[in-house]
């Protein structure tokens, strides 16, 4: 099937009632493996069995992040290419990437406690990636607000593009400040500081999470879609009326 | 788990990645059984979109069409 295919609304609903549940079981599979893994994963020499919390930490960061650059690209779609399922996308990502965001707000104030002595601390990556869940608040609220879809996407999609800016600072900020979080250990120069008894266990968590992320931002499109259908349908039930 | 320090943290964190993943995938399902049961619903009514009322006559056409043909070779 031609990708421009799936721009039609109806070819994309039937593909993803085909998708779904394999997905979805695909993704409870790697799951499965993935937390065995990380439960016999070593204890690391200095934090000991809090290591633990990385494994859903880390991939709900990356996922967080990835969320919001989906949506960015989903915003250029709106604004530029005005593709008709872009900001159906946009739209589904937003509390997906706000739920993973939040995780790893949670986990890694979890892990804060014992390691750091604090749950929080308004330091650079912390405060830009508290920003990010803000920014992804705002944008769920926005869509809320205009009751105009197509209104509404545009105005979600200048905000999205503006709040764009704030990924870059997130992955940079412990090189451009000091700061209580850890720098770069798994994508940096020179290779991973993370030993492969805890990094392999890592990537299949985080390789569960995108699955995870795939297969729920499919279903929320999925239903994004139904919803403008039932709006379109009442519209004109109240045209008729009238 | 070679040592059970911090156990508690540990256990926290895994609850709340259970309890923020299945809030977001029940939220998902509900949502899906609501719309689909609203279109059901309206269709019920007899409420349906242009495009598909315009397929439907278009199927209703081609049926008659065809029993046209039919009727046409018989006779």
């Amino acid at each position: 099937m031609p990708l421009i295919d799936l721009a039609n609304p109806t070819r994309f609903l039937r593909l993803a009632n085909q998708t779904i549940p394999w997905l979805g079981g695909v993704t409870l599979l790697v799951f499965a493996f993935g937390i065995d893994q990380a439960m016999i994963a070593p204890d690391d020499y200095q934090q000991g069995a809090t290591v633990k919390i990385m494994f859903i930490h880390v991939p709900s960061a990356w996922l967080g992040m990835l969320g919001w650059g989906l949506m960015s690209v989903a915003a250029l779609g709106t604004l530029v290419w005005r593709h008709p399922l872009a900001d159906v996308a946009a739209k589904a990502a937003a509390p997906i990437g706000a739920a993973f965001t939040l995780l790893c707000l949670v986990t890694g104030s979890l892990w804060g406690r014992p390691e750091w002595g604090t749950y929080w601390v308004w330091d650079a990556r912390l405060t830009s990636e508290l920003i990010l869940f803000l920014l992804y608040l705002g944008v769920i609220a926005l869509w809320r607000t205009v009751d105009d879809p197509s209104r509404a996407a545009r105005a979600a999609a200048i905000l999205t593009l503006v709040g764009a800016v704030d990924l870059p600072i997130i992955k940079f900020s412990v090189d451009w400040w000091n700061t209580l979080h850890q720098g770069s250990s798994v994508f940096r120069l020179g290779g991973s500081t993370i030993y492969p008894t805890i990094l392999i266990p890592l990537f299949i968590m985080a390789a569960a999470f995108t699955l995870l992320f795939a297969t729920l931002l499919l279903a929320a499109m999925r239903n994004e879609i139904l919803r403008r259908r039932v709006r379109t349908l009442h519209l004109m039930q109240a045209n008729a009326v009238n | 788990m070679e040592s059970t320090a911090h156990i508690d943290f540990i256990a926290a964190a895994y609850a709340a990645a259970a309890i923020i993943i299945g809030a977001l995938i029940a939220w998902i399902m509900v949502d899906y059984r609501v719309q689909t049961h609203t279109l059901a619903e309206l269709d019920e009514q007899g409420v349906a979109r242009r495009s598909a009322t315009s397929r439907a006559e278009r199927t209703i056409e081609q049926a008659k069409a065809a029993a046209d043909a039919q009727a046409k070779e018989r006779a």
